[in-house]
C-alpha cells in the first residue's frame, strides 16, 4: 500500500504511523458536554467505502495528513496536511 | 532417456548431482527433473496420504508430485520442486513422504485402506473420545500424512530483501510477455521483466513453433538479448511476482543462488522483492490441465506439454513409447513432436469423435482411457472405444484436459475471474488489478501469433496510459492454430481417478462432498481438501470446480470459484522475513558510554531500542544484588554516574512554547522562571496518564522537555499532532535532541565535588538551587546542567554534545570511585527510585489516571489541558479506585515480587477477592528490606493496614503493610542540600 | 583540568569497500537544524541567502556545494551543515544545534542505488532522485535521511546512536549487490 504525501509524494505505507478516523481535528471545548467527548474520543462510524483518516508520515516529512480512500475498494483518492485543513476550517 | 541434437542444455558441461545418496549426472541446464528423467529415474516421491509412487506430473512451478528436498543442516529446503531446481555440481536432494525408501514405503498401506480415508475422513472418525485428538490420532496423522519436514536448526542461508520501482512491471516472458517489454522498453519508459524461469521464452523453449521463421527459442534469445542491452529494462529471472497488492506493489521472489553452490552468508539465496508498478501487464501463460481416469496418477503419466518440454528443451524422452490421451488439438503436436524425435507413439487416444489427425500417428478417436496398471511406473493403460476394452503398452502417457488461463494474480485484490465457454476455462475479469492489462494465454488467447499480437496490444495500452508514444515494432509471423477443445472432466467408471495429485484428492471425493451437502465450492474445498496443498489446486481446481457443478446440477459461473490468495507459489518464511532476523530484528542504539560500559563488564539490558548496563559488576561480586547494594550506596553515601542520555530529549521554541506545554501537560509551564526546571505529567485524551518528565526553560522561548525513554517516540508524534492537527495556529516549533546530547546523572551528597572538579565555573547552592537549569562550559565546551534528581539526593543531570559523552563518562566515573563512589545501572537506579517513591511505566502503565497516582491535585484547574475533561469523569475519580501505594513485608516470608496480587488477610487467594498488584518491587540495602510500589482498592485509606500478597506464578505468600510510597527521605531535604 | 576529548559517531571508521561501493563516515561539521516561525518563511529564505549564499530549499531538495549545504530535512526544516548558523537567522527560525546527533555516511561507486534498494522503499530511479533530491525515509528500520550528491554518490543520515545498526545494514546489503558481480 502507498499513501500520497502531500510534501513527499507517492511513499510505501511502512514510512506512516496511522492514527484513524480524522473526527480528532475537531477537539470539543472543555464544555461541549459528555456526549461529545465520548464521540470525539471513542465513537466511531467505521462504515466500510470511503474513509478519511489521520496519518503522520513518521519517517518521511513529519507531516500530519487525513487520507481519503476507501476501505473496499483499497483506493486512495487523496491526501492533505492535516494543517491545511485546519487553516480552511479557521 | 537423453536424445541426441534435441534441446538447449549444454552438453558441453556435464554436472553431477545426488538423489536419495545416488550419484547422478546431466547437464547445464537441467533442472532435477529432466535429469532424473534421463537417467531413466521416473519415481520421485510418494504422496502426501496415501503414499502411493508418484513422478513428474508437469515441467514447471505447478508441479504437484515431485516435491523433494535440497540441502543439509540449516541450509535444508524441503519441498522444492524438481521441476524448478536446476542442477549443479554437488547439489544433494532427497526424497520425502517415504519410509524406509522411495521404492519401498511403509507406509503405502494407507493406499489399501483408501476406502476408510475418503473425504472427511478425519473429521468423521476421530471424534470422539476427544482426549484421543491430541494424545493419540493427531500424532499418528501427522507422522503418517506429511510433505518435507525442516531441519529443526537454525537456519544458514542469507535471505535478502529489495525494492524496485518502474513504469511497467511484465509478469512473464513468453511469447506475449517479451513482445510487451520490447514495445515498453523501446518505447523508454522503466521496463521490468520477470519470469520464475531461469530462461526466458515461456513455451517457446518447449515448443517446436517458428517464428519469422526462426525456432521459437531463438527467437526468445534474440528478443531477450536485446532487452538486455536496454538501460531502462530490468531482466529478473529466476523471479516469481508472487502476490498484487494495493497501489501497483507486487512481492516477487527471486531464487538468486538455488541453482549455485555458492552458500557463503554474504550471497543471498533469494531476495524478496517489493515491486512498485505504475502499470502492470500479467502476462503469466497457462496451465495444462489434467484428466481424471482410474490410476492416472502413475510416474509416467504425465502432462503433454510436459513431455514436450522434456523432449524440445532438455532433450529428454520421459518413454520408450508413447502415447496421448486429449480432448484437443494442441496435444497432439506431443506426438508429432516425439515421432520427429525417432520416439514411437503407440496410439493417440481422442475423447472427440471428431478428432482429426495431423500426422501419421495411430489415432483413435471418441475414446477415453479408463485405467493403467504399473504400480511403481506406468506399464500399460486401457483403452474404451465403442467396441470395447483395449490394452496397450506404454511407459509414458502424455494427457491434456486442455489449458487454464494462470489468472491467480488477478485475483489477489478480490477480482473474480470470469467463464468463457469456447475454451471451458476462467479468464480474468478486466480491471481486477488496477493499472493492470492481462494479455497471451493467461487471458485465453493460446496461438503463439495472437500472443505476440496481445504483448504489443497491451504494451500500447500501457503506454497510452503512461502518456507515451509508443515505438513501432513489427509483429513476427508464428503459428496460429485454432484451439479446438471439447470439455473432458472425468472418464466415467470405477476406481480412484486423481483430481488434486498433492493432497490425494479423487472424483469420488468431490461427488461425495456434493451428496453430503458440501455444495458451496468453499465448503466442498475444505471437506475434501481439494486445492490446499502447497501447488493451491493449480492443476485441479478448475476441473474439481467442473465435477462439483455437475454433481450438483448447476453450471459452472454459477459454481464459481475458490478464492486464488497470494502467494503465486509456495514462499519460505525466511524471504517474508529477509534481513529482519539477528541483528537486522530492530536497531540498536546505543549510548556515547557504550564502549566503556561494556569494557567495565557491566551485562546490558535492553530499553526500548535503547541499551542499558544492569550493573558494573567489580572484584569478588557473586551476584547482581552485591553490586546493586554498593551502587545504591554510592549514591545514598557518595557519589554515582548513571548516563541517562536515552531519556527523550525534545527542543520546544517558539513565543508560543508556553501555550503548547499548558495544553499538553497537566500543569502550568507558561509560568515556570527562566533557568528552572518543572516535572510534568502529560495525559492521553481519554483522560489516562501517558508520559511524565522534566522540562526547563532556557529562555523566553525556549523550552526543552523530557521524556522517558519508552515513550520519547510517541511523545514526539503526540506534541506534533497537538502543533499540527488540534493548533496549528501555535507559533511553535518542535525538534527533537534526543541525540544531540550525551546526558548522565551525576547523584549523591559528592556529587557536587564530582561537578566542581570539571566545571569551568563551581557551583554553590545559592545560584544552583534544587531544580535549576542553565549552561555551563567545561573546559571551554557548551554543556548544560540540571539540578534535578531521581534518586532523592542531592543530584545533577549534566548535559555535552554527544562527541564528548565518551570523554565525559569517563572523567566522571574516574572522579566518583576517587570519592568512594563510581557508576551505577538500572538494577541501582530502580532501587533509588522506588526508595523514593518514584514512578516509572511500570506504575503509569496506560490504565491509570492521575487520581490514581496520588496527583490529581498536578491538574491544573486554571486551564484546559489534553486529557482534563475525561480524566474528571465520575468513575475515574472514585475513591474506591485502585491507587498507588508503597508496601513492605510484615510476614514471616520478607520477600515482595513485581506482579504478586493483594487480598485482604482472611480472603481466599482468588481472582474474585482481588485488591490489587504490586508494579515495582527492590531489595533496599538502605532499609536493609524489600520495598514495593503497587496499586490498591481505595488504597489511601488503607495507609498501615496488613494485606496477603500472593505470587501465583512463583509460588510466593506473605504479608504486607500498605504504606505511603515515599519511603525514602519524604521531607527531601537530602536533594535540596 | 582534564581535557574532553571528541569521538565520531562511527568512531573514525575507516572507509569499506565492498564490490564496487565504498562505504565512509563523513564529517558535515557544524549543523543546524533551522524550522521558521509562523509567516517567516520567506524572511528566513531572504536572511539565510544573505548570511550564507543559500536559499531554503523546497522540499526534497538539497542546496549549496560540500563545504556548505542546506539540506531540507522535513516539513518546515532544513538542515544547515558546514557552517555556523548566523545567529541572525534566530529572528526567524528556531535554531538547534544537531551537529553532534547524527551519523552521516557516504556511499560511492557504481551499484550504490542498488545497495539501497535493498534497505529503502525510496524510488531512487536517477530520473526520479536526481542529484541534489534528499528525502526522509526508512532505511530498514531507521528512519534515515538520503541525499544523492553525485550520479552514484548518496549521503546517509540516521541517528547517532544507531551508527551500528546502519554499519550492519549497509554491509550486509553491499555484499549481497557485490555477490552478484
Amino acid at each position: 500500500m502507498r499513501l500520497p504525501c502531500p510534501i513527499c509524494g507517492e511513499r510505501d505505507i511502512r514510512e506512516f504511523y496511522y492514527q484513524g478516523a480524522d473526527v480528532a481535528l475537531n477537539r470539543p471545548a472543555p464544555d461541549a458536554g459528555e456526549q461529545a467527548w465520548q464521540d470525539y474520543v471513542f465513537l466511531r462510524d467505521n462504515q466500510p467505502g470511503e474513509h478519511r483518516d489521520l496519518w503522520q508520515h513518521e519517517s518521511g516529512c513529519g507531516a500530519w495528513i487525513v487520507v481519503s480512500r476507501n476501505t473496499v475498494t483499497h483506493l486512495v483518492s487523496g491526501a492533505v496536511l492535516a494543517t491545511d485543513i485546519k487553516r480552511t476550517q479557521a | 532417456m537423453r536424445l541426441r541434437d534435441k534441446g538447449t542444455v549444454d552438453r558441453n558441461a556435464p554436472v553431477s548431482f545426488t538423489f536419495d545418496g545416488v550419484s547422478y549426472r546431466g547437464f547445464q541446464g537441467d533442472t532435477v527433473a529432466s535429469a532424473l528423467l534421463a537417467n531413466g529415474i521416473g519415481l520421485m516421491a510418494r504422496s502426501f496420504k496415501y503414499h502411493r509412487p508418484r513422478g513428474v506430473l508437469t515441467a514447471g512451478s505447478e508441479e504437484p508430485n515431485a516435491l523433494i528436498t535440497v540441502g543439509r543442516d540449516g541450509a535444508t529446503d524441503p519441498n522444492v520442486r524438481a521441476t524448478v531446481q536446476e542442477i549443479y555440481e554437488g547439489l544433494e536432494a532427497r526424497s520425502q513422504n517415504a519410509w524406509p525408501s522411495l521404492g519401498f514405503d511403509v507406509m503405502a498401506v494407507n493406499d489399501l485402506a483408501a476406502p476408510f480415508l475418503g473425504a472427511g475422513f478425519y473429521y468423521k472418525t476421530f471424534m470422539w473420545p476427544r482426549a484421543f485428538w491430541e494424545k493419540l490420532y493427531e500424532p499418528i496423522i501427522r507422522r503418517a500424512a506429511g510433505l518435507g519436514a525442516l531441519s529443526g536448526k537454525a537456519p544458514t542461508d542469507k535471505y535478502e530483501r529489495a525494492f524496485a520501482h518502474c513504469d511497467v512491471l511484465v509478469i512473464g516472458a513468453g511469447p506475449t510477455g517479451l513482445m510487451a517489454a520490447l514495445k515498453a522498453g523501446r518505447s523508454g519508459v522503466d521496463v521490468i521483466l520477470a519470469d520464475e524461469d531461469s530462461v526466458m521464452g515461456g513455451r517457446l523453449n518447449a515448443e517446436t513453433f517458428l517464428i519469422d521463421g526462426q525456432a521459437g527459442s531463438d527467437w526468445a534469445a534474440t528478443i531477450v538479448g536485446k532487452l538486455a542491452a536496454m538501460d531502462n529494462v530490468r531482466l529478473m529471472p529466476r523471479t516469481t511476482i508472487a502476490g498484487a497488492y494495493d497501489q501497483g506493489t507486487f512481492g516477487a521472489l527471486e531464487r538468486v543462488n538455488h541453482h549455485t553452490d555458492i552458500r557463503d552468508g554474504k550471497a543471498p539465496i533469494e531476495t524478496f522483492w517489493r515491486i512498485v508498478a505504475k502499470q502492470s501487464i500479467l502476462a503469466a501463460g497457462a496451465l495444462e490441465r489434467p484428466i481424471a481416469f482410474q490410476n492416472n496418477d502413475r510416474p509416467g503419466i504425465m502432462m503433454a506439454g510436459a513431455v514436450r518440454s522434456y523432449l524440445n528443451r532438455w532433450g529428454v524422452a520421459p518413454g520408450k513409447t508413447v502415447t496421448v490421451f486429449a480432448n484437443n488439438d494442441d496435444a497432439h503436436r506431443t506426438a508429432l513432436d516425439m515421432q520427429a524425435a525417432g520416439v514411437h507413439v503407440a496410439a493417440v487416444i481422442d475423447s472427440r469423435a471428431t478428432a482429426q489427425a495431423q500426422g501419421n500417428y495411430h489415432l483413435i478417436k471418441g475414446a477415453h482411457v479408463s485405467g493403467t496398471s504399473g504400480r511403481k511406473g506406468l506399464e500399460s493403460i486401457s483403452v474404451r472405444t465403442s467396441t470395447g476394452i483395449d490394452t496397450i503398452e506404454t511407459d509414458c502417457l502424455a494427457m491434456s484436459g486442455g489449458w487454464n488461463p494462470t489468472v491467480h494474480l488477478t485475483c489477489h485484490m478480490n477480482g473474480r475471474p470470469k467463464w468463457r465457454e469456447d475454451i471451458a476455462s476462467f479468464v480474468p475479469t478486466d480491471g481486477s488489478i488496477p493499472s493492470m492489462i492481462t494479455a497471451g494465454a493467461c487471458n485465453g488467447d493460446f496461438s503463439t501469433y495472437a500472443c505476440l499480437r496481445a504483448g504489443l496490444e497491451a504494451a500500447k495500452k500501457i503506454l497510452s496510459a503512461l502518456g507515451k508514444t509508443a515505438a513501432d515494432v513489427a509483429l513476427p509471423e508464428a503459428e496460429d492454430a485454432p484451439y479446438n477443445l471439447e470439455p473432458l472432466w472425468a472418464v466415467p467408471g470405477k476406481g480412484r481417478a486423481w483430481l488434486d495429485y498433492q493432497n490425494d484428492v479423487s472424483v469420488k471425493d468431490v461427488t461425495q462432498a456434493a451428496t453430503e451437502n458440501f455444495r458451496s465450492v468453499e465448503h466442498m474445498k475444505r471437506y475434501t481438501t481439494q486445492g490446499m496443498a502447497t501447488d493451491q489446486g493449480k492443476n485441479s481446481n478448475v476441473t474439481a470446480l467442473a465435477l462439483l457443478a455437475d454433481a450438483t446440477g448447476r453450471g459452472i459461473p454459477e459454481t464459481g470459484t475458490t478464492t486464488f490468495r497470494p502467494p503465486y507459489s509456495p514462499i519460505a518464511m525466511a524471504a517474508f522475513g529477509a534481513g529482519a532476523e539477528g541483528k537486522g530484528f530492530a536497531p540498536e542504539r546505543k549510548t556515547t558510554s557504550h564502549v566503556a560500559t561494556v569494557d567495565a563488564g557491566a551485562p546490558m539490558m535492553e530499553a526500548g531500542l535503547w541499551y542499558r548496563p544492569s550493573y558494573f559488576p567489580i572484584n569478588g561480586e557473586k551476584n547482581w544484588r552485591q553490586s546493586c547494594d554498593r551502587e545504591v550506596g554510592y549514591v545514598r553515601n557518595a557519589v554515582g554516574v548513571c548516563d541517562v542520555s536515552t531519556l527523550g530529549k525534545i527542543d520546544i521554541q517558539g513565543p508560543d512554547a508556553g501555550v503548547l506545554l499548558d495544553l499538553v501537560y497537566t500543569n502550568v509551564f507558561s509560568t515556570l522562571k527562566i533557568g528552572r526546571v518543572r516535572y510534568g505529567l502529560m495525559l492521553r485524551e481519554d483522560g489516562y496518564v501517558m508520559d511524565d518528565g522534566t522540562t526547563a526553560r532556557l529562555s523566553e522561548h525556549h523550552f526543552v522537555t523530557t521524556t522517558t525513554t519508552a515513550a520519547a517516540g510517541a511523545v514526539m508524534r503526540h506534541l506534533e499532532f497537538v502543533t499540527q492537527v488540534l493548533r496549528p495556529d501555535l507559533d511553535v516549533r518542535l525538534m527533537s535532541v534526543t541525540e544531540q546530547w550525551a546526558q548522565f546523572a551525576v547523584a549523591g551528597p559528592k556529587a557536587r565535588k564530582v561537578l566542581n572538579d570539571l566545571l569551568d565555573d563551581p557551583l554553590d547552592n545559592e545560584a544552583w538551587p534544587f531544580m535549576a537549569c542553565g549552561d555551563v562550559t567545561l573546559s571551554g565546551v557548551k554543556g548544560r546542567l540540571f539540578r534535578i534528581s531521581f534518586s532523592g539526593e542531592h543530584a545533577y543531570e549534566i548535559a555535552v554534545p554527544a562527541r564528548y559523552g565518551y570523554s565525559l563518562f569517563r572523567l566522571l566515573t574516574t572522579k566518583a570511585k576517587a570519592l568512594g563512589g563510581g557508576p551505577y545501572g538500572m538494577e541501582a537506579l530502580n532501587v533509588l527510585r522506588i526508595e523514593k517513591g518514584f514512578i516509572t511505566h511500570g506504575e503509569i502503565h496506560g490504565r491509570v489516571t492521575a487520581f490514581d497516582i496520588g496527583m490529581e491535585r498536578m491538574v491544573s484547574a486554571k486551564k484546559d489541558c489534553i486529557g482534563k475533561t475525561l480524566s474528571n469523569r465520575v468513575g475515574l475519580l472514585n475513591e474506591d479506585r485502585e491507587q498507588l501505594m508503597g508496601f513492605k513485608p510484615v510476614g514471616a516470608v520478607k520477600q515482595l515480587t513485581g506482579g504478586a496480587h493483594l487480598y485482604n488477610e482472611g480472603d481466599e487467594a482468588l481472582t474474585k477477592f482481588n485488591r490489587g498488584y504490586l508494579t515495582s518491587v527492590a531489595f533496599s540495602p538502605t532499609f536493609g528490606h524489600f520495598l514495593a510500589q503497587g496499586f490498591v482498592r481505595g488504597g489511601q485509606a488503607r495507609n498501615g493496614e496488613r494485606m496477603r500478597m500472593v505470587d501465583h506464578v512463583r509460588e510466593i505468600e506473605t504479608i504486607v503493610e500498605v504504606c505511603d510510597p515515599v519511603f525514602f527521605d519524604p521531607k527531601g531535604d537530602r536533594t535540596r542540600g | 583540568m582534564a581535557k574532553l576529548t571528541l569521538k565520531t559517531p562511527m568512531d573514525s571508521m575507516a572507509p569499506m569497500t565492498i564490490g564496487t561501493v565504498t562505504l565512509s563516515e563523513i564529517d558535515l561539521g557544524p549543523m543546524t537544524s533551522i524550522s521558521p516561525y509562523k509567516g517567516q518563511g520567506k524572511a528566513l529564505s531572504a536572511a539565510l541567502k544573505a548570511a550564507h549564499g543559500m536559499a531554503m530549499p523546497a522540499a526534497n531538495r538539497a542546496t549549496g556545494r560540500a563545504e556548505a549545504r542546506a539540506i531540507w530535512f522535513g516539513r518546515e526544516q532544513c538542515i544547515l551543515a558546514g557552517i555556523d548558523a548566523n545567529t541572525g537567522l534566530a529572528v526567524h527560525a528556531a535554531l538547534t544545534d544537531q551537529s553532534d546527533g547524527w551519523t552521516v555516511v557516504q556511499l560511492q561507486g557504481a551499484g550504490a542505488a542498488n545497495v539501497l534498494a535493498r534497505l529503502t522503499p525510496l524510488d531512487l530511479r536517477p530520473a526520479i532522485f536526481k542529484r541534489g533530491h534528499t528525502a526522509r525515509t526508512d532505511l530498514m528500520h531507521m528512519a534515515s535521511s538520503i541525499t544523492r550528491t553525485s550520479d552514484d554518490t548518496f549521503m546517509i543520515m540516521v541517528f547517532r546512536s544507531m551508527a551500528g545498526t546502519l554499519l550492519h545494514d549497509l554491509q550486509s546489503a553491499m555484499e549481497g549487490v557485490a555477490s552478484r558481480g
